[in-house]
C-alpha cells in the first residue's frame, strides 16, 4: 500500500499494516526531520525492519539532499541476510508500482569467508583461514612478484575486479550475499572487494555492527561514509557490550608465549632481509622519517586490520625515532613482552589504571608512552615490509601491539586487571591480563558525532532511559511501542512457588537447594506435559544448567521429561549446540515435541528464534544476573556510578532484565504466533524487576499472574492454550491489530495511534 | 492316518513330549510327534497354525524346542538323545533350521479382507458392539455395516501401517526394583529391547556378536545395566573391560559424522552467526579448559549423552517413518525439483559459473528459508493455499472421541453416554455433509457454548448429571452407551441420505438408501430400544423414561424430517 506518514509518501510492500508500524514510522520520521538520534523499542515480530526500511528509503528518495545514505547494522549473519531480503522485497514493490527500479543501490558487506568465491580459498570453513589465504593471494607484493614470476599464485577474481571493477558502479538494485557472489562469478570479479568498493557509493549498506563500531575494522571499511546518513542499529539491546568488546583485550600466558615465538621469527626474517635486501628496510625507515606511514596503506588488500584506536585519537605525527628501525622496534616489543610476562607472574589480583600501568612500565623497562602508541601501526608496517604472506600466524603479536596502543592512548574509562587464577580453581595457575573498557560511550561517540541520524532499536530496550546514559547521547525521539493484539497471544506469568509452596528463586543462597531444583523440574515437567510442540528453558548460567541437569537426573526429572518430549541441551561447543538445535527443530516438526535447555546470555538466547511451534512456551529459571563477582564488572559498575550516576544495583537489574526479556522474547515472532512466557523466580514479582520488562510484556502481566504456584500456572496455561487453538483469521485482526489503508486513514484510528506511543 | 500322503522331511528320535519318549516328524504340511511304539500321531501342528518357534539357550541342561501356536498354546519338545548334549543340540538345530525355512511359507493366507475385518472387530470393542447390535440383531445387513463412513475410516486408515516410534524415556522406564538382598532387578520387555536396538545400533551389534555364543541373553543385559552406557552419570572408564565402552565411542563417532554431514539451517548455524574480527585470536583459540572439576565434567558428559540420546531416538523414529510417508515426501520432492528447474532457467549464463555447481540448490534453499522467515502472513494479501499436510490417523476413534472415551470402553466405567453421542453427531456433521468445513458458529461462540453445556455451566445447572451418573448402575450405563453408539450410527446414515441444502440432485439411489435406513432405524427401535425401555421400567422406575428420552427425541426428529422429505418428494413427482 502507499501511505502518507506525516506528509511523506511511503511505499509499504504489504496490503495491510500494523498500527504500531505506522506509529513507529511517525517517530522515525521525526528523528530524520530533526537530524537527531533516536531510541525506539518495538516488540519483536511486529515488522520493525520493513517499517524502518520503507520509511527511510522513501525519505531518501524524496529528500535526496537531506539523507543520502542508509547504513543498517545488525548483529548476526542471518539477521543481515533477512534485512537484505526485505529490502529486496521493498525495491521490487517500488518497481511494480512505478514501473522502474528506483535509483538506489543496496549492498551487503560480509566477511571474506561469506563472500569468497575462489575455488580453493572458499573451501575453508574458518574465517581466519580464509582471511589469511586471501591475503596471501592478493597482497600487493605478491602481485608484484607474480608479474616477475608466473609461478606465484594470485587470485584471478581479485585481478579481474582490479582491472575492470572499479570503473563502473554496481547497477541499481539490491544485492544479497548470493547475488554478489553470482554477480562476481559472472564477471570474474571478487565479490568481497566489489562489495567493499560498493559500500562507499551505495545508497543502502547492510552490515554487521563491527564494521562501524570496532575501530580496527571501521578504519578500513567505513572510513569514507558521508555525514548525511541515517545509521540504524537493529537488535541493539546489547550495543554497549559490543562497544566495550571492541576496545578491550585479554591476554593469557599462551598469547604471550606465542607472541614470543612470533617475535623470534620476525627477528630472523629481519636479519635475513638485512643481509639480502637491506634497501627495503632502509626505504621503510625513510618512509617513517617522512611520516609516510599511510603511503603503503592505501593498498586495500594489504591491511586486514586497522588501528585499534578511534580515528580521532590517532596521532598525526611521524613515528618516534626509537622504533623506526626494524631491529629497534623488535627490541622494543621484546622488552614490552618481557614486562607483560612479569606482570602475569603475580600471586594476587592486581587492578590498576592505564596511567599506573604506564608509569610502572616506564620505571621498570623504560618504555615511554609515545612510542607505545604507535606500536600497532608500526607492526603492521613491518609485516608489510617483510612481505609476510600469511599474517594470521602473527595474530597473538598483533593483539599485544593493539594492547600497547590502546593502553597508551586511553587513560580514562579503562582498567587493567591481572588475575593469577580462576576464582573457582584457586590452585590452578592461569594468569590472565584484562585490559577492559568500562565506558561504552567511547566507541559510540564518534558514530553519534559523525552521522546525522543514528537510530537504536530493538524489541527489548526497557528501561529506555538507561541507554542514553550509558551511551552518552541525546536522543530527539525516544519511544516504546506496544503490540496491538486481537487476541492475547502472549501469556507472561511469574511463578514464585512450587506445588509444595516453597519459594523458587535462583538467588545465590537457595539456588542449590534440592527443593528449589525439584520445583524447577516439576514446573518444567508439568509444562511440557500440557504445552504442545516446543518448550524452551533458559538458565542463568551454564554452570547452573549443568548442576541442575545433574540433580534432575538423580531426581528422575529427566526421565519424566523424556516421557513427554525429547530433551536437548545447549552445550558450550557451538557446533554441538547447532546440531542439537537442528534436531530440536526436527523433533518439533515431527510432532514429538522437544524441550531445549539453554543459557541466558548464551549463543542460543542471542541469535536463534523459536517462532510458532518451535517455541510455544519459554521458561526463565531465575533472574539472569551477570556473574557479580567478576572484577571487570565491579570496575565497570564503579565507573558507571562515579561518572554516569548509575547505581550499581540499577545497572545490574537493568542488565539482568534485558537479558530475561531477550530470552522470553525468542518465542514470540509475530502476531499470529503465540507463546507462554514463564518467569520462574520469586524476585520477578518485585516492582523493580517487573517494571523493567518491556512494555509489551508488562501490559499482559496482570497482577493476578504475578504470584503463581506451579499448579496454578499449569491451569492457566491449559485454559489459554485452548483459547489459542481456535482458528484465527484476518477478520479477527482487522481494525484492531491490522489495518487496511482506509482504516489507517480514518481520523479515529490516527488518534488512537498517537495515543499509543509512549514518549519519555 | 494322514502321514501316508505326506513326505516326511526329517524324523528325529529320542524326543520327549509330556514325559513320553517318541519321534518327531517334520513333514510337508505339519509338525508331528508319535509316541514310541505307537502308530497314532499324538501331536500334530499344521505349520499354518504355528506362530513361532523358540529354543532353549545354549547353556541350559535341557535341550528343548517350543512351538507357539496362533491360539497361544504351545508344545515343548525335549531332545533326549542318549549320545549326549551335543547330539541333542544337533538334533534340535536340525529341526530348528528346517522349521525356519518352512514356517514362512505357511503364513496364513486366509482371505485378507475377512481377516482384516475380524481383526478390526477384535481390536476395537466399539466396532464389535456396533456389529453385534446392528448386524447380528439384523437391523442392517453386514454389507451396509461395512460401508458406513465410520467403518470406512477404519478400513482405510488401517491400510497405512504406521510403525510406532521409540519413546524418549524408554531407558528410564526400566525401573530397577530391589530384590531385597542388595540386588537390583530390571524388568525388560521385548518392546524395550526393540527400542534399545532401534535407538542404539551399536548395542544391537554387540548383541549379535556376543549372544548366544559368548554369553547368554541374561548375562548380556546384566552387563548392559551395569555399564556406564546405561548409567549416564558415570564416567566412561578407559579400561577395555566394559563391554559397552566402545559403544559410547561408536555413538560419538556416528554423531560426529552426522554433524559433519548435516547441512545446517542458517538460522541455527551458530558458529557462522558472528563475523569474527579478522586476524585476532578468537575465544576458541583458548585452550579447552579440561582440568575443570570432576563433577562438572560428569555433568558435561551427561548433557552430551542426553543430546545424543534424543538425537538417536529421533533418528530411530525417523527411519521407521520414512518408509511409509511416501506420499508426502513425494510431493516435497516434486516441489524441490520445480524450484531447481526454475533456477536453472533464471541463471541464464551457464558458461561462467565456476562456483557452486555442486551445491546449486543450497542458496535456493537458504533463500527460501529467509523468505519464510521474513514473511508476515497476516500482512500479505493473497493467501495462496499451501499444500496442507495430510493427517494420518491410526486410531481414528481416539481422534473422534478423544482418548478418554477410548479408555472408558475398555474399562466400561465413567463417561456419561451423551458426550460420546454428541461427538459422533458432530462427526456426522463434518464427515457426512460433503462441504469441507461448515461454519455454523464462530469458534469463540462454540467454545463458549461448550462451556455452558458442560457440567457447571449456565445451561447445565439444573441438570443433575453427577447424581445421574451415580444412580445408574454400571452395566446399564454400558448398555445405554452401546445403544447410543448404534443408534447414532443409524441416525447419521439416515441424515446423510437427505439431500444437502445446496444440491438439487437427489437420485433414486439416495431415496432408496434413506428408506432402507429409515426402516433400519424402525427396526432398531423395536428390537433394541423398546426392550431396553421395558427393562428399565422394571428395574429403574424413576429414571426409566428420562434415560431414553434423548435417544427417542433424536429418532423422532429424524423421522419427522424423513416424513417431511417424503412428502416433498411425493409432491415433486
Amino acid at each position: 500500500m502507499k501511505l502518507t506518514v506525516d506528509g511523506l509518501l511511503v511505499y509499504f510492500p504489504y496490503d495491510y499494516i500494523y498500527p504500531e508500524q505506522y506509529a513507529y514510522m511517525l517517530e522515525l520520521k521525526r528523528a530524520l526531520d530533526a537530524k537527531g538520534h533516536g531510541l525506539l523499542e518495538m516488540p519483536s515480530g511486529t515488522g520493525k525492519t520493513i517499517s524502518l526500511l520503507s520509511l527511510i528509503v522513501a525519505y531518501m528518495i524524496q529528500n535526496p539532499h537531506h539523507v543520502r545514505k542508509l547504513i543498517y547494522c545488525s548483529r548476526t549473519v542471518p539477521e543481515i541476510e533477512k534485512v537484505v531480503e526485505e529490502l529486496k522485497n521493498l525495491i521490487k514493490y517500488y518497481e511494480k508500482c512505478q514501473g522502474e527500479k528506483p535509483n538506489l543501490t543496496g549492498v551487503v558487506l560480509s566477511s571474506r569467508k561469506n563472500l569468497c568465491i575462489h575455488p580453493e580459498v572458499s573451501r575453508e570453513r574458518e574465517g581466519k583461514l580464509v582471511d589469511g589465504k586471501c591475503h596471501s593471494l592478493t597482497a600487493s607484493y605478491i602481485r608484484e612478484r607474480h608479474e616477475r614470476d608466473n609461478s606465484v599464485n594470485i587470485c584471478q577474481f581479485y585481478e579481474g575486479f582490479n582491472r575492470e571493477g572499479k570503473e563502473s558502479m554496481l547497477p541499481y538494485g539490491v544485492y544479497t550475499i548470493d547475488d554478489l557472489k553470482q554477480y562476481g562469478a559472472d564477471r570474474n570479479w571478487c565479490p568481497y572487494f566489489l562489495s567493499r568498493f560498493a559500500v562507499v557509493h551505495a545508497e543502502i549498506v547492510v552490515y554487521s555492527y563491527h564494521y562501524l563500531l570496532d575501530p580496527k575494522v571501521a578504519e578500513l571499511v567505513s572510513r569514507e561514509l558521508q555525514r548525511e546518513a541515517a545509521v540504524v542499529f537493529d537488535e541493539a539491546h546489547n550495543i554497549d557490550t559490543v562497544c566495550i568488546d571492541s576496545l578491550s583485550a585479554r591476554l593469557t600466558r599462551r598469547t604471550l608465549d606465542k607472541s614470543a615465538a612470533a617475535l623470534q621469527q620476525l627477528e630472523k626474517q629481519v636479519a635475513q632481509i638485512r643481509e639480502e635486501d637491506a634497501a627495503r628496510l632502509t626505504a621503510e625507515y625513510e618512509q617513517m622519517v617522512e611520516g609516510l606511514r599511510e603511503a603503503a596503506a592505501a593498498r586495500e588488500t594489504d591491511t586486514i586490520l586497522g588501528n585499534p584506536i578511534l580515528p580521532d585519537e590517532v596521532l598525526n605525527e611521524v613515528v618516534p625515532g626509537n622504533i623506526r628501525n626494524a631491529e629497534h622496534f623488535l627490541g622494543f616489543l621484546k622488552r614490552f613482552l618481557e614486562y607483560l610476562k612479569t606482570r602475569l607472574r603475580v600471586q594476587h589480583v592486581v587492578q590498576e589504571s592505564p596511567a599506573g600501568f604506564l608509569k610502572d612500565l616506564s620505571a621498570r623497562v623504560c618504555i615511554e608512552r609515545k612510542p607505545l602508541r604507535f606500536c600497532a601501526s608500526r607492526l603492521a608496517a613491518l609485516l608489510r615490509t617483510l612481505q609476510v604472506p600469511d599474517p594470521s600466524s602473527f595474530a597473538p603479536l598483533t593483539l599485544i601491539t593493539h594492547l600497547a596502543t590502546l593502553v597508551a592512548t586511553y587513560t580514562k574509562g579503562f582498567v587493567i586487571i591481572v588475575e593469577p587464577f580462576d576464582d573457582k580453581t584457586p590452585t590452578v595457575s592461569n594468569p590472565i591480563l584484562h585490559f577492559s573498557c568500562m565506558d561504552s560511550s567511547i566507541a559510540m561517540r564518534p558514530v553519534f558525532a559523525r552521522f546525522q541520524t543514528v537510530i537504536i532499536t530493538s524489541g527489548t530496550l526497557s528501561p529506555l532511559d538507561m541507554y542514553p546514559k550509558i551511551l552518552d547521547f541525546n536522543p530527539v525521539v525516544m519511544s516504546s511501542f506496544t503490540m496491538t493484539l486481537a487476541r492475547p497471544c502472549l501469556l507472561p506469568m511469574i511463578v514464585s512457588k512450587g506445588s509444595d509452596q516453597v519459594a523458587i528463586s535462583s538467588k545465590y543462597e537457595t539456588r542449590e537447594d534440592v527443593a528449589v531444583i525439584r520445583n524447577y523440574g516439576q514446573l518444567l515437567v508439568e509444562i511440557s506435559a500440557c504445552v504442545p510442540d516446543g518448550v524452551v528453558c533458559f538458565f542463568t548460567s551454564y554452570l547452573y544448567l549443568e548442576s541442575v541437569v545433574g540433580a534432575w537426573y538423580d531426581q528422575g526429572v529427566v526421565a519424566n521429561l523424556q516421557k513427554h518430549k525429547l530433551l536437548f541441551i545447549e552445550t558450550q561447543d557451538s557446533a554441538e549446540t547447532s546440531f542439537a538445535l537442528i534436531n530440536y527443530i526436527k523433533a518439533c516438526e515431527s510432532g514429538r515435541g522437544g524441550v531445549l535447555l539453554a543459557v541466558a546470555r548464551g549463543k542460543v538466547s542471542e541469535g536463534v528464534d523459536f517462532e510458532q511451534h518451535l517455541g510455544r512456551a519459554v521458561l526463565m529459571f531465575g533472574i539472569p544476573y551477570v556473574f557479580t563477582h567478576s572484577r571487570i564488572l565491579k570496575a565497570r559498575l564503579e565507573y558507571l556510578r562515579d561518572n554516569f550516576q548509575i547505581r550499581e544495583n540499577d545497572f545490574l537489574t537493568f542488565d539482568a532484565m534485558r537479558h530475561a526479556a531477550q530470552c522470553v522474547g525468542r518465542v514470540l515472532r509475530g502476531k499470529t504466533d503465540y507463546g507462554i512466557m514463564i518467569f520462574a523466580d520469586k524476585r520477578f514479582s518485585r516492582a523493580d524487576k517487573r517494571t523493567r520488562l518491556p512494555r509489551w510484556i508488562q501490559e499482559h502481566l496482570r497482577d493476578s499472574l504475578c504470584n503463581l504456584s506451579t499448579e496454578e500456572a499449569v491451569q492457566i496455561c491449559k485454559r489459554w492454550l485452548r483459547q489459542m487453538a481456535q482458528p484465527f483469521t484476518r477478520e479477527d485482526q482487522l481494525g484492531v491489530s491490522l489495518l487496511t489503508l482506509q482504516q489507517l486513514q480514518s481520523q479515529e484510528q490516527q488518534e488512537k495511534i498517537e495515543k499509543q506511543v509512549i514518549q519519555k | 492316518m494322514t502321514t501316508s500322503s505326506e513326505d516326511v522331511l526329517l524324523s528325529v528320535g529320542y524326543v520327549r513330549y509330556k514325559k513320553g519318549d517318541g519321534t518327531l516328524y517334520v513333514m510337508n504340511q505339519r509338525l508331528a510327534w508319535m509316541l514310541e511304539n505307537r502308530d497314532t500321531v499324538a501331536v500334530s501342528h499344521k505349520y499354518a497354525d504355528i506362530k513361532t518357534q523358540k529354543i532353549s539357550p545354549a547353556g541350559k541342561p535341557k535341550v528343548q524346542l517350543q512351538v507357539v501356536l496362533h491360539d497361544g498354546t504351545c508344545s515343548t519338545f525335549h531332545f533326549v538323545n542318549p549320545a549326549g548334549a551335543e547330539a541333542q543340540a544337533k538334533d534340535r538345530d536340525q529341526v530348528k533350521s528346517l522349521l525356519q525355512n518352512l514356517l514362512p511359507k505357511f503364513k496364513r493366507q486366509i482371505d485378507g479382507e475377512l481377516e482384516m475385518k475380524s481383526r478390526l472387530l477384535s481390536l476395537h470393542p466399539t466396532l464389535k458392539h456396533l456389529y453385534e447390535d446392528l448386524v447380528i440383531s439384523k437391523v442392517i445387513s453386514s454389507e451396509e455395516y461395512w460401508n458406513t463412513p465410520t467403518l470406512k475410516h477404519y478400513t482405510d486408515s488401517s491400510n497405512i501401517k504406521q510403525e510406532a516410534g521409540v519413546s524418549g524415556a524408554f531407558l528410564a522406564d526400566i525401573q530397577p526394583q530391589t530384590d531385597g538382598c542388595n540386588g537390583l532387578k530390571y524388568n525388560l520387555t521385548q518392546d524395550i529391547i526393540d527400542a534399545i536396538f532401534k535407538t542404539y545400533p551399536a548395542v544391537r551389534k554387540k548383541h549379535i556378536d556376543y549372544v548366544p555364543n559368548k554369553m547368554t541373553e541374561a548375562e548380556f543385559w546384566t552387563k548392559f545395566f551395569q555399564s556406564h552406557y546405561f548409567h549416564r552419570d558415570r564416567i566412561a572408564s578407559s579400561s577395555s573391560k566394559d563391554l559397552f565402552g566402545e559403544c559410547a565411542k561408536m555413538d560419538d563417532q556416528a554423531i560426529a559424522s552426522a554433524m559433519k554431514h548435516t547441512p545446517l539451517d542458517l538460522t541455527v548455524d551458530i558458529p557462522q552467526f558472528i563475523e569474527p574480527v579478522p586476524l585476532l585470536p578468537t575465544e576458541d583459540d583458548a585452550p579447552h579448559e579440561k582440568e575443570r572439576g570432576d563433577s562438572t565434567s560428569i555433568h558435561r558428559n551427561m548433557i552430551k549423552r542426553f543430546n545424543q540420546h534424543s538425537i538417536m531416538v529421533l533418528k530411530a523414529s525417523h527411519k521407521t517413518n520414512s518408509s511409509n510417508s511416501n506420499s508426502s515426501s513425494k510431493t516435497t520432492n516434486n516441489n524441490n525439483k520445480v524450484v531447481e528447474n526454475g533456477v536453472r532457467e533464471t541463471n541464464g549464463v551457464p558458461e561462467k559459473r565456476p562456483v557452486e555447481d555442486k551445491c546449486s540448490t543450497e542458496p535456493v534453499e537458504k533463500k527460501k528459508r529467509i523468505l519464510e522467515k521474513i514473511h508476515y502472513e497476516d500482512l500479505a494479501d493473497t493467501n495462496t493455499n499451501q499444500d496442507a499436510q495430510e493427517l494420518k490417523l491410526s486410531k481414528v476413534e481416539r481422534y473422534l472421541l478423544g482418548p478418554a472415551s477410548q479408555m472408558s470402553q475398555t474399562t466400561n466405567t465413567a463417561n456419561p453416554p451423551p458426550l460420546s453421542a454428541l461427538a459422533s453427531i458432530c462427526q456426522a456433521w463434518s464427515s457426512g455433509q460433503q462441504c469441507s468445513r461448515p461454519v455454523r458458529v464462530g469458534a469463540g461462540a462454540a467454545v463458549g457454548a461448550l462451556g455452558e453445556l458442560s457440567p457447571g455451566g449456565a445451561l447445565m445447572r439444573h441438570q443433575h448429571a453427577a447424581c445421574m451418573a451415580q444412580l445408574i448402575p454400571t452395566d446399564i450405563k454400558a448398555e445405554l452407551h452401546r445403544l447410543y453408539l448404534s443408534g447414532g450410527e443409524l441416525l447419521r446414515e439416515l441424515w446423510r441420505c437427505f439431500p444437502q441444502p445446496g444440491s438439487t440432485t437427489d437420485t433414486e439411489d439416495t431415496t432408496a438408501r434413506a428408506e432402507k435406513f429409515y426402516e433400519a432405524l424402525l427396526r432398531f427401535r423395536n428390537v433394541k430400544l423398546r426392550p431396553f425401555e421395558e427393562k428399565m421400567l422394571r428395574d429403574l422406575t424413576p429414571l426409566a423414561t428420562t434415560l431414553t428420552k434423548h435417544m427417542n427425541q433424536m429418532i423422532d426428529t429424524a423421522f419427522a424430517k424423513y416424513a417431511v422429505w417424503q412428502q416433498r418428494q411425493a409432491k415433486l413427482r
